[in-house]
């Protein structure tokens, strides 16, 4: 018989070494998460899938999956600091939903209807982040950018190019193109680059290709994000 | 309404006002696409100021509904009136929310704006920026409702579309908190 844990009183089963994310999203329970991606090291930053555990609150992305644990991340607790933690996101950047190739597929703005986020309750940043529309087939638009590094490690990790960075810190912190222009039409990354690919939000967009699925029938206007929970669990079909 | 009248209940109606500021009506013409439904609404409410009435002042209401974000001292102006005479006040769709459209001139300096459009843009020789003491002031950045008054409901979209626009309303009525599942929270 597996190992398993319990996550908001459901039984979850999960093989040695697996986190509690890993083991919740393949047994079909969603827990909220934007930097987590099954194929690549947790990075833990988001902190949107925090869960309870013995009372404290953990990572689920970087925490193991222990026999007997229980488990709580459906709370009402847990989802008022997660929808903070995305109205935080949407005023640090400049989201216009209306205006964005990506609304409708973005993950980001699923998360937000999925935790009922109304509005972002708090002042507007309004940043002033130029675009970087120096590659002939792929866009950068630093204004959607939510940190969460996974072009990052994709191109690290997965294309071998290391072509982008988080550069400094706390607020300051931001994506940068490894190029010594710093223009992304000075590095070797193609359209067909995983870190293109997997950018959750609208910061990637293919040049030259635009609103081919109208709004209203993208990803997540068919299902909430939270009907994708296996879906996530595993690697993406290219 | 018949019931109430019958039994001998006054029913006062809601005083609604809505305005739109720095929007595009869009989302008054959302509002009027639930269609039929507006004669049951118009069982429950009364409208005070609106693009609606042309009522020009905004009057003691219920519930205020405003459209569209500030980029002007006369949006900031009515907006404050709003929440002076409103027990309620709710924000709908996404200039109110967050700027939207229009806060797409943030990143850019107003006096560069200005030159661009009545100045140096083709076809503009000699073009002068507008300074009639008339004209509202615009400021140097649009901003959501809520940076300035405190706004008590939210209903986000593009517009928001008429089924979301009618379950928010419903909710407000009814005073609960509105709420709307997926297939109505849009943002686009």
């Amino acid at each position: 018989m597996s190992a398993s844990f319990s996550i908001d009183g459901k039984s979850v089963a999960f093989a040695e070494g697996q986190t509690i994310i890993q083991a919740a999203l393949a047994g079909g329970v969603y827990v909220p998460h934007l930097c987590y991606h099954p194929e690549f090291k947790p990075h833990g930053s988001c902190k949107l899938c925090t869960v309870m555990v013995d009372g404290r609150q953990i990572a689920s992305c970087t925490t193991l999956a222990r026999e007997g644990m229980v488990v709580e991340s459906d709370t009402a607790a847990l989802n008022d600091e997660r929808r903070t933690l995305i109205e935080m996101l949407f005023v640090e950047g400049n989201h216009f939903c209306p205006s964005c190739e990506k609304s409708g597929d973005c993950k980001l703005q699923a998360t937000a209807y999925e935790l009922g986020m109304m509005s972002a309750h708090f002042d507007h940043f309004f940043p002033r982040r130029p675009v970087d529309a120096s590659h002939p087939d792929v866009l950068l638009d630093f204004n959607r950018c939510i940190l969460c590094s996974l072009c990052v490690r994709a191109s690290r990790d997965f294309d071998g190019k290391n072509a982008f960075a988080l550069c400094g810190r706390g607020i300051h912190t931001h994506l940068i193109v490894n190029a010594k222009s710093g223009r992304l039409a000075d590095t070797d990354v193609t359209l067909q680059d995983k870190a293109v690919q997997v950018c959750p939000v609208g910061v990637m967009l293919r040049k030259d290709k635009g609103f081919a699925v109208p709004i209203g029938k993208r990803v997540y206007d068919l299902k909430p994000v939270s009907a994708y929970a296996e879906a996530a669990a595993a690697p993406q079909k290219e | 309404m018949d019931t109430a009248v019958k039994t001998g209940t006054v029913i006062r109606k809601v005083r609604v006002a809505t305005t739109s500021l720095a929007g595009c009506f869009g989302c008054h013409m959302s509002f009027l696409d639930i269609d039929e439904r507006l004669f049951d609404l118009l069982q429950l409410i009364e409208l005070d100021r609106s693009p609606l009435t042309d009522i020009k002042e905004v009057g003691q209401c219920d519930i205020g509904i405003i459209e569209g974000g500030l980029c002007n001292a006369e949006n900031v102006h009515v907006l404050r009136e709003f929440r002076r005479q409103c027990r309620l006040l709710v924000a709908i769709g996404a200039c109110a929310i967050n700027g939207g459209l229009p806060a797409q001139r943030n990143h850019l300096s107003l006096p560069l704006i200005l030159q661009e459009v009545y100045h140096t843009s083709v076809g503009l020789a000699d073009g002068r920026i507008p300074n009639d003491p008339e004209l509202p002031l615009p400021l140097s950045k649009v901003r959501p409702l809520h940076e300035v008054v405190k706004v008590d409901y939210f209903i986000p979209g593009c517009p928001p579309s008429a089924e979301a626009i009618w379950k928010a309303l419903n909710d407000i009525l009814a005073g609960r908190e509105p709420e709307l599942g997926h297939g109505l929270i849009q943002y686009d």
